[in-house]
């Protein structure tokens, strides 16, 4: 059974190696080698994506993929989405906002959901946006408009706390969106006022 | 916060008068494990030395068994093989009757029945196995249709094939026909529907030191796993014990499969020493596992001019599969529903369940209801279309009101919110206005096309609304609670808290939240202060099973009882008033100290008023009845057959939502389940067997089908449930079938009377061609 090859990938950060057969499905690389049971099984032919994980941030279904395909490569699963002990924003909406009842399907949806507010950028993303990403994460629970409330609902509360934090950093007034502010031509004059106020702003969102 | 770990004692300690627990969405108890995947399903278990079993199945749906081979040529050391002759006690799965097998002895009676079991320690070499085992069967002619099953051709359930037959009689049909103006006939069909829970069923069989069993898996209904698990190891009670892990949905679909599978996995470690897991995939799951009975439903009303009822006339018959297991009780609750919820002097309903060659249909949420109101509310849109009134004031002229009688001559006292759900379901949507505007747009692209003047796309789109009205008896039929006889209790834990002791399975539905609001409502503490004991049949008492829209309702009731009881030894002993979480705890403790455990334990006692007659099905056939009205809206592509939903609005009377955000999300859930059926999952067969038991061809909603819903929770309260609480979890699934018919109708003009209304069929009866099947 050991006969196979050593596979070295990043999980949640951790970096793992192990020893499995090249053809062996990620997902049974992770639940059964990697001891990551979170990531379930709904039908083993990449239909209904509640085995979605993040291959470098891409959201993939882990049962369609071969174990050889993982070699070096950053996976995160469900396991991985919360930093510590608290619940990440988009964890802590599902359950205040309904987005998960059996929980079969919610390790893969909050994966894929994940992976579209990384890839919105702070943005907020509209009810048919966030239908679309999640097309391929099947459902029988909720009815799906739930979990689309709780993927908005989470964009939102990350917006506003960056907005926030931004607002803090900044002079009021100079309420500039943190990318504009970045890229705008005449960035000196707002760097010097962001470092000046940096320190403090941190702080107090740290507490 | 939501802490991301289970939650201890904590802040309530100092709320003197806590918040309301019960109308206020609390956090899912069971929330933060599922979000961050701590959450153990029976999948993700292993034992030491544990074995991981597979089924040997029959690919004919009829037949004799001659002669079971195996391989030569294959390695078999390690193999564990079971067959029926390994089975200690009877070869059944003991439910309703005895006629299901355990495995097949003799005689194959479906496709995909299980004949052989295996188990290795390498899940891959039981696959292995799977291949090396060729069953040599005589072909028998099967009967696969409710059709085919009436004739009576070939026999295989007594001389009629009719497993179970009701008559449900009132008033004088003859006369009630003789006098009205109209009469409107319809024949309406629908066909099997898969759960589909996300979580593939799953039990892991263990044999202990002592010769007992213990079984854990993913069900609804732990007491029904132990029951039949006595009588085919023709063991005592006490030597089994079964116990439910994290289940991911159920429906009905985890009601009486468990037993089924449980036993299989029981009988590999049994016959093994080792623990084995036996976990389907989604193929065997959907191959092989119950599904909703289709239905063939006739329906006769009688009308004054008005639209006024004077005459019902319903056949229904259910296709119950090759054995009995759950479909007399399917079947009776379809029958109770058959008459909608609508006021009729004369009424006949007559309702058989038949015997086919395929695997037994079982419950699924609305258990034969949906079947039935679909069929019922399809048909008042025919009535409204032919008599010319609009569908919602025909609705309104015949739903029940308080002090009406039932088919079975229940007379309605309480809750009775039929008009109301109405009224503010058609309030709600805008009912009359949009459905003006929806006929003024498809006349005005009607126009236009002839003229030759098409929408972008040349897409030829129109749209409709249609409604439905559903009632839904919560708990069991008639006298079906006085003979599940539940029990629940109540008990403080070492620290002082208290514990809820149910065998009610939270599969998602947030049994277990509700419990604890329900219950520390009651005692005056915050929700978080209350625990929740795992439905394992050595620590629980029997509840019940968690079916039948029962929980909230039933055993939610007895833990109010608890709850009160509790408070008051509590509070008897302390000589005061408990006031809060911190003193609950306080006082706990000191009676944990000074005088030992403490158990409180409450039993169902039917409420005096409840009649009913199992011989002349007359009577209160359930407590109350929830209701709920539903408007679908529709955009049918005339070229294609596609339909899309626009948009779900519904408004439904479940007395009290003891959890407003869970409520709505069962609501929500159960309404895309009933679109599902309404328009896309079809099961397809070829000889007897599923051809497409994979979520590729079996279509379930995506989030790209779902429509947005409108939920209007109306709490008309129960006096007979907790808090006024009635049942919600199966009703909303009743209601939308009826609505997509009569809005495709309503869009288009044309009727189709067998769902799921594929492009297919909806083309056919847009082309006015006969419906074929």
């Amino acid at each position: 059974m050991s006969a196979g090859l050593a596979l070295d990938f990043t999980v949640n950060g951790k970096r793992r190696r192990v020893r499995v057969p090249p053809m062996k499905r990620l997902l049974d690389v992770l639940r059964e080698d990697c001891g990551l049971t979170g990531t379930k099984e709904g039908c083993g032919e990449g239909e209904c994506g509640a085995c979605t994980v993040l291959m470098d941030g891409v959201p993939v279904n882990s049962c369609l993929v071969p174990a050889v395909q993982a070699a070096g490569v950053k996976i995160v699963t469900v396991e991985g989405l919360a930093k510590g002990p608290a619940l990440s924003v988009l964890q802590r909406a599902f359950v205040e906002r309904g987005g998960t009842q059996c929980g079969s399907c919610t390790p893969g949806i909050l994966v894929t959901a994940h992976a579209l507010l990384q890839r919105a950028k702070g943005r907020v993303p509209g009810d048919a946006e966030v239908r679309e990403a999640l097309a391929g994460n099947l459902c029988r629970c909720t009815g799906y408009q739930m979990i689309v409330n709780a993927v908005r609902a989470a964009a939102r509360e990350t917006q506003a706390s960056a907005r926030k934090r931004a607002a803090r950093a900044a002079k009021p007034g100079a309420r500039a969106k943190v990318k504009s502010a970045r890229t705008k031509a005449k960035p000196a004059k707002t760097k010097v006022k962001t470092r000046t106020k940096a320190p403090r702003g941190r702080k107090q969102a740290g507490r | 916060m939501i802490r991301a770990s289970t939650p201890r004692t904590r802040r309530h300690k100092t709320t003197l008068r806590p918040e309301p627990a019960v109308g206020v969405s609390v956090p899912k108890r069971d929330g933060a494990d599922k979000v961050t995947g701590r959450a153990i399903y029976v999948d993700d278990l292993k034992f030491p030395g544990m074995l991981h079993g597979r089924t040997v199945r029959s690919t004919v749906a009829r037949g004799i068994i001659r002669r079971i081979e195996f391989d030569p040529a294959f390695d078999w050391s390690g193999v564990v093989i079971a067959d029926y002759k390994d089975i200690p006690g009877e070869n059944c799965v003991a439910h309703l009757t005895e006629d299901q097998p355990l495995l097949a002895g003799r005689e194959i009676e479906h496709a995909d029945q299980a004949i052989l079991l295996l188990a290795h320690a390498d899940p891959e070499r039981a696959e292995a196995a799977l291949g090396a085992v060729r069953v040599d069967v005589e072909s028998l002619d099967a009967v696969l249709s409710i059709e085919d099953s009436l004739a009576a051709r070939v026999k295989v359930h007594g001389e009629d094939n009719v497993f179970k037959e009701y008559n449900i009689a009132r008033g004088d049909l003859a006369a009630g026909f003789a006098a009205a103006a109209v009469v409107v006939e319809g024949v309406y069909r629908c066909g099997h529907q898969e759960q589909l829970y996300l979580e593939n069923n799953g039990m892991i069989g263990e044999r202990t030191a002592a010769g007992g069993i213990v079984v854990r898996g993913s069900m609804q209904c732990p007491y029904f796993v132990h029951h039949a698990l006595q009588r085919m190891f023709g063991l005592p009670p006490e030597k089994i014990r079964v116990i439910q892990t994290v289940t991911g949905g159920g429906f009905g679909g985890k009601e009486d499969y468990p037993s089924v599978i449980a036993g299989h996995a029981a009988l590999l470690a049994w016959k093994s020493g080792r623990p084995v897991k036996l976990v389907y995939d989604r193929l065997e799951d959907i191959a092989s596992t119950t599904k909703r009975h289709p239905a063939l439903i006739r329906v006769r009303t009688g009308h004054s001019r008005d639209g006024t009822l004077v005459a019902t006339d319903v056949d229904v018959v259910m296709d119950g599969g090759a054995y009995v297991t759950l479909s007399p009780r399917v079947l009776s609750r379809g029958a109770l529903h058959a008459g909608g919820a609508y006021r009729c002097p004369n009424v006949r309903i007559r309702a058989r369940a038949v015997a086919t060659n395929t695997p037994p249909n079982g419950a699924f949420r609305g258990f034969g209801a949906p079947q039935t109101v679909y069929a019922i509310e399809s048909h008042m849109d025919r009535v409204a279309a032919e008599l010319g009134l609009d569908p919602l004031d025909l609705r309104l002229r015949n739903a029940v009101v308080r002090g009406d009688q039932t088919p079975t001559g229940q007379i309605l006292r309480e809750s009775v919110s039929a008009v109301e759900v109405l009224d503010r379901t058609a309030k709600r949507v805008g009912w009359t206005e949009k459905r003006r505007r929806f006929e003024r747009e498809n006349a005005a692209a009607e126009r236009a096309e002839r003229a030759g003047r098409f929408a972008p796309g040349g897409r030829r789109l129109r749209r409709g609304i249609g409604l439905a009205l559903g009632w839904h008896g919560a708990s069991f039929t008639g006298s079906g609670e006085v003979r599940l006889a539940s029990v629940a209790a109540l008990e403080l834990s070492p620290e002082g808290r208290p514990r809820v002791m149910a065998a009610s399975a939270e599969i998602g539905q947030g049994a277990i939240t509700v419990f604890t609001q329900m219950v520390a409502e009651r005692l005056g503490v915050a929700p978080d202060l209350v625990l929740v004991e795992t439905p394992d049949t050595d620590r629980v008492p029997d509840s019940g099973p968690t079916v039948a829209s029962r929980t909230t309702m039933v055993v939610g009731g007895l833990l109010e009882d608890c709850a009160r009881g509790l408070r008051e030894r509590l509070e008897l002993f302390a000589e005061r008033a408990i006031e809060g979480g911190a003193d609950f705890q306080r006082v706990a403790r000191r009676f944990l100290d000074q005088r030992g455990p403490l158990r409180v334990e409450r039993g169902y006692r039917k409420p005096p008023w409840i009649e009913w007659n199992d011989d002349t099905y007359q009577g209160d056939a359930y407590p109350c009845f929830s209701y709920g009205a539903i408007a679908v809206e529709v955009e049918v592509d005339l070229d294609t057959g596609e339909v899309r939903v626009l948009k779900a609005t519904t408004a439904q009377d479940i007395g009290k939502a003891i959890h407003p955000l869970l409520c709505t999300g069962q609501i929500e859930g159960g309404t895309l389940q009933g679109l599902g059926w309404a328009l896309l999952e079809e099961v397809r067969w070829k000889d007897g067997r599923i051809w497409n038991h994979q979520l590729t061809n079996y279509i379930i909603p995506t989030s790209m089908d779902a429509p947005p819903f409108d939920v209007v929770l109306v709490e008309n309260p129960f006096p007979g449930g907790p808090f006024g609480a009635k049942g919600v979890g199966e009703l909303p699934m009743d209601l939308p079938a009826g609505a997509v018919v009569a809005a495709i109708a309503h869009a288009t003009g044309a009727r189709v009377d067998e769902i799921p209304i594929t492009p297919e069929r909806l083309l056919r009866a847009l082309d006015g061609r006969e419906e074929t099947r």
